[in-house]
């Protein structure tokens, strides 16, 4: 169980962004976060995956606090993929960076064997998002953020990228974290739902 | 992507000023003793067939003389520009180790840069008692801030960028996330900051043996025979000036445009 206990946050003295916020995620969970921009839901994302650091509060995975080293059990996706890879690399390197995907796992999530020799710059915004998620995916994960992931995809793909996602998550019993701008989204993937303004989340 | 052309023009520069700087290295070998020999009867004698850039007032073939000037203007520039990377490289890795360490650092650039260069050179040869050795040091010495300045940019910025933070989420070590993320992303910084440098070395190289702080007058460094042309300039001897003069121009040229070749390729 991951969980995030009182969790205080702020970017500049005297604004905070997170107040005493709290939140729990089970295995096979898919919990969705909205809130207006700005509103601190990418800082929650990243504190639960260990990527900031709370000033107040804590986040656990099963009592203890998330390991130092090894691959991260809680993984953070970010919205756009271009970031999220080496741009020296091909996309096969890219890909078994974290772990070797099966080929049955590649098509699940529609990546293409011509995609592998090239440079993330020559694929699309989704099929580079694809390849990210799958990276993402590694046997030790056990909890992911996805962090806006289909915000900048066309409606097919969205579609397409998120039944992948939900097939695996079902299959491995991941919990996940969507965190998007999209109500109608939230509410077709994610059965517990929070809003998140003023540094509180509430539920809706 | 990245497009062939850059990588093509780029290969062909590289070709073509390693052979030359090939050429340069084995020309030493051929002349021997040639830029030493003085012909009494030929002093100061314009460029002709016989002696095609002409000669010194010792009558000391100046195309030898040249050739011979800037190969070891060649060395001088190459030691002090690789030097010089080194320590800009290391530096700016040791300021991404902890805030600290960077004010430290970011004090030592600002402090050099302060400093003015030719000073700052002509104290440290004269303290390591000249010579070749002694201007490699002085140049190398003096030479990185501006280079240090840039990769430490590049390492505070490519630190923060989310795939290497996600490469450490993977479970990848430091070790694999500074060479396989980090310096293939400033090789070609420090290869380009290393061109760029290496005109500047040999220029910083001449004008240091022009003082009189650098290289010895008995060897034919272009900064000697610069030196040694000013006074005879007057006079009307004009190839003993432009020859050298445009050899290092055309030196500096080559290398400038092929780091600027490298740095579209890369």
């Amino acid at each position: 169980m991951l969980k995030a206990h009182q969790l205080s946050f702020q970017f500049s003295p005297g604004v905070p962004l997170l107040q005493a916020a709290s939140l729990t995620l089970s295995a096979g969970q898919w919990v969705g976060i909205s809130g207006d921009s700005g509103a601190g839901k990418s800082t929650l994302g990243k504190l639960l995956a260990g990527y900031l650091a709370p000033q107040a509060g804590s986040v656990t995975l099963d009592g203890a606090a998330l390991p130092k080293s090894g691959v991260q059990p809680v993984q953070w996706l970010p919205q756009s993929p271009e970031l999220a890879v080496n741009p020296r690399w091909r996309v096969a390197k890219i890909l078994r960076e974290a772990w070797t995907p099966s080929n049955a796992q590649c098509q699940a999530f529609g990546l293409q064997e011509k995609w592998l020799s090239r440079l993330p710059q020559s694929l699309s915004g989704g099929e580079l998002q694809r390849v990210c998620v799958l990276r993402a995916l590694a046997p030790e994960v056990r909890f992911l953020v996805a962090d806006e992931i289909s915000t900048m995809l066309d409606p097919i793909t969205q579609v397409e990228l998120w039944q992948a996602l939900k097939q695996e998550a079902a299959q491995r019993q991941l919990g996940v974290l969507v965190i998007s701008h999209d109500s109608a989204l939230l509410e077709r993937l994610c059965p517990q739902r929070f809003h998140l303004s003023g540094g509180q989340l509430t539920p809706w | 992507m990245r497009q062939p052309q850059p990588r093509l023009r780029a290969a062909i520069s590289l070709v073509v000023t390693g052979l030359l700087v090939i050429g340069l290295i084995a020309s030493q070998w051929l002349l021997g003793d040639t830029p030493q020999q003085m012909q009494f009867e030929a002093r100061l004698a314009p460029p002709s067939v016989d002696h095609w850039l002409g000669t010194d007032a010792l009558g000391r073939e100046l195309w030898a003389r040249t050739l011979a000037g800037l190969a070891l203007s060649f060395w001088v520039g190459s030691l002090a520009a690789i030097l010089s990377t080194l320590i800009a490289l290391s530096l700016a890795a040791l300021a991404t180790l902890s805030s600290r360490l960077d004010a430290l650092v970011s004090l030592l650039i600002d402090t050099l840069l302060s400093v003015p260069h030719l000073i700052l050179l002509m104290l440290i040869a004269f303290a390591l008692g000249g010579g070749t050795q002694a201007v490699i040091i002085a140049v190398a010495v003096t030479h990185w801030p501006s280079l240090a300045r840039v990769l430490r940019a590049e390492l505070w910025q490519l630190r923060q960028a989310p795939y290497v933070r996600m490469s450490r989420a993977f479970g990848k070590s430091r070790w694999f996330v500074l060479h396989g993320h980090l310096l293939p992303h400033l090789l070609p910084h420090c290869l380009v900051g290393a061109l760029l440098l290496f005109p500047h070395a040999i220029l910083h190289e001449a004008a240091l043996t022009f003082l009189g702080f650098g290289l010895s007058p008995s060897q034919p460094a272009i900064g000697v025979l610069l030196a040694d042309a000013m006074r005879y300039l007057s006079g009307g001897y004009w190839w003993l000036g432009v020859f050298p003069g445009l050899a290092l121009l055309l030196m500096v040229l080559g290398f400038e445009r092929l780091s600027r070749q490298l740095r579209r390729a890369l």
